[in-house]
């Protein structure tokens, strides 16, 4: 038993060592004087070079504005089409679910070179170019079904006379709508929420093809950025990237916690 | 609460700019250049069957790599301490939530010439870069998608119910018994969600082989980007004809893993 245990640290071990060494790498070369891969000295110059780099900063501004604004619209429309959903029967609903998983089932790109082809088409139509518009909108196409997914299991768990219930107590159609169900469903929301906040942040080959010539998400400007020549400020992004999961991570961690010892006094 | 209407919008919505843009593809794959009917774009299209099979053969030696390093992994996470647990799913996630470019980045740092793997080698006297051919891009995508295994296969061991283990040994069977007549048919359904996880985007995803492989190692994402940008029309019938692919190779897991519950 001792021995199958040793064999496990070691092999979970060798893992972690596998998915964090190129990012240990990455953030010690961050820390680098020189511009290539050769270590000349400790340096923080790159660091500033990140937050004077006026591109990156733009981009990192656009990336948290479409991811907000993304999953924030996705969570309305889905949560409204997930009540819609479950209120039809049979092969209709059969029809909408399946709906509901092409965008998650088909490749990335695909979905990318459609919308792109949709885009340009309504472009000449009603002259518009692609640019911030087009991508909000192939991202909330991609983070609409994650909402309706996360949804619909709620809806069905809760309780139908929860909402006769409050009905009869004397709310209106739209308080019972807030006040109940909507506060039923919010762990099925809040998750369907996050994901498709980080899948909206992490995107890249969607916005590639949606962005036009003159919108640019992080994603596009690192993609930019490694077709030329590889700048050393990449590595000083990363890191501080890296610090900010870390951040959110614990914070998340902290709040889980937090919460499970109080489900756990009100048991 | 008992409204349909809620759905309209969405339905509208998933019309609009999901199947619409679908209908787009097949129409434009079927059509050339002047905007009449023509099978021209899936000629050209054939024209890149080897990369079609590169595409496949990179994306199963990644999918099942992936299999054999998570399933161990799985199962020995499933044994720990709850509290431990939740701190391992936590470190196997944190690579993921990354920039995917930056990801791919770290490798090409990590492999490069003078770089990391070279200067640790280059004490055993080999020298060389380890960037540009196929192993690269295995690796690459291992690392992009290793938790997509890991966390499915992780989730149906934690759902094995314990005493179905001891009513095993009870009945005499030993630890590798144990092991093939109920943990691994316990946990195929984990297994069959992560090799589609793992397949379908490794075999449409680009980049990856832009930056980590040779010359030959081009996959039919990359081909997709390259050309859509100028013959929009073959693009569409390549894409066509991956979307086509990924839908069969779902059908197909799916076929395989309802056969596993019934049995």
């Amino acid at each position: 038993m001792k021995k199958k245990s040793i064999i496990s640290k070691i092999y979970i071990g060798l893992i972690l060592f596998f998915l964090y060494s190129p990012i240990a790498v990455m953030i010690v070369m961050s820390f680098n004087k020189g511009k290539t891969i050769v270590w000349r000295g400790f340096s923080l110059k790159w660091y500033g070079e990140v937050f004077n780099d006026r591109t990156i900063m733009e981009a990192l501004g656009n990336t948290l504005l479409i991811a907000v604004l993304a999953s924030l619209f996705a969570t309305i429309l889905g949560t409204a089409a997930a009540i819609g959903i479950s209120n039809f029967k049979g092969r209709k609903r059969a029809v909408i679910q399946n709906i509901s998983n092409i965008p998650i089932i088909s490749p990335d790109i695909v979905m990318g070179v459609s919308l792109m082809l949709l885009f340009t088409f309504l472009g000449i139509i009603f002259r518009f170019e692609m640019g911030f518009g087009t991508v909000l909108i192939s991202h909330i196409c991609f983070c609409v079904p994650f909402v309706v997914l996360n949804v619909i299991p709620r809806i069905r768990r809760m309780d139908p006379s929860l909402y006769d219930a409050a009905r009869d107590l004397g709310c209106n159609e739209w308080q019972a709508f807030f006040k109940v169900v909507i506060h039923e469903l919010m762990p099925g929301i809040t998750s369907g929420f996050l994901m498709s906040f980080t899948y909206s942040l992490d995107d890249f080959i969607i916005t590639h093809f949606t962005q036009g010539a003159k919108f640019q998400n992080l994603s596009t400007v690192i993609y930019a950025m490694l077709r030329r020549k590889i700048p050393p400020t990449i590595n000083a992004l990363s890191a501080l990237l890296f610090l900010a999961i870390i951040t959110i991570m614990i914070f998340i961690n902290i709040r889980d916690r937090h919460e499970e010892k109080r489900r756990a006094r009100n048991i | 609460m008992k409204s349909r209407k809620l759905s309209i919008p969405y339905i509208v919505w998933m019309l609009v700019f999901t199947m619409i843009p679908l209908v787009m593809i097949g129409i434009t794959a079927f059509t050339d250049k002047s905007g009449g009917f023509s099978l021209e774009p899936f000629q050209k299209a054939f024209t890149y069957t080897n990369v079609f099979l590169k595409s496949l053969w990179i994306a199963f030696l990644s999918t099942l790599i992936s299999l054999i390093l998570a399933y161990p992994l799985a199962y020995m996470l499933a044994r720990m301490k709850k509290s431990s647990q939740n701190t391992f799913v936590m470190l196997l996630m944190i690579p993921m939530w990354m920039n995917f470019l930056l990801r791919i980045y770290a490798w090409i740092i990590l492999l490069q010439k003078n770089g990391p793997l070279d200067l640790a080698l280059s004490i055993l006297g080999i020298h060389g870069s380890y960037i540009g051919n196929t192993a690269a891009v295995v690796v690459g995508m291992v690392y992009e998608y290793l938790p997509f295994m890991v966390l499915p296969i992780y989730t149906v061991m934690c759902k094995i119910d314990p005493s179905l283990i001891e009513a095993a040994q009870d009945l005499g069977s030993n630890g590798f018994d144990v092991f093939r007549k109920v943990i691994f048919p316990l946990s195929v359904p984990g297994i069959i969600s992560g090799i589609t996880m793992v397949f379908v985007p490794s075999a449409s995803t680009f980049l990856v082989s832009q930056y980590l492989g040779g010359t030959d190692d081009i996959m039919i994402g990359d081909v997709i980007d390259k050309i859509f940008w100028t013959d929009q029309n073959t693009g569409s019938a390549i894409s066509l004809i991956l979307m086509i692919f990924i839908f069969a190779f779902l059908v197909l897991m799916n076929l395989f893993g309802d056969e596993e519950a019934i049995a």
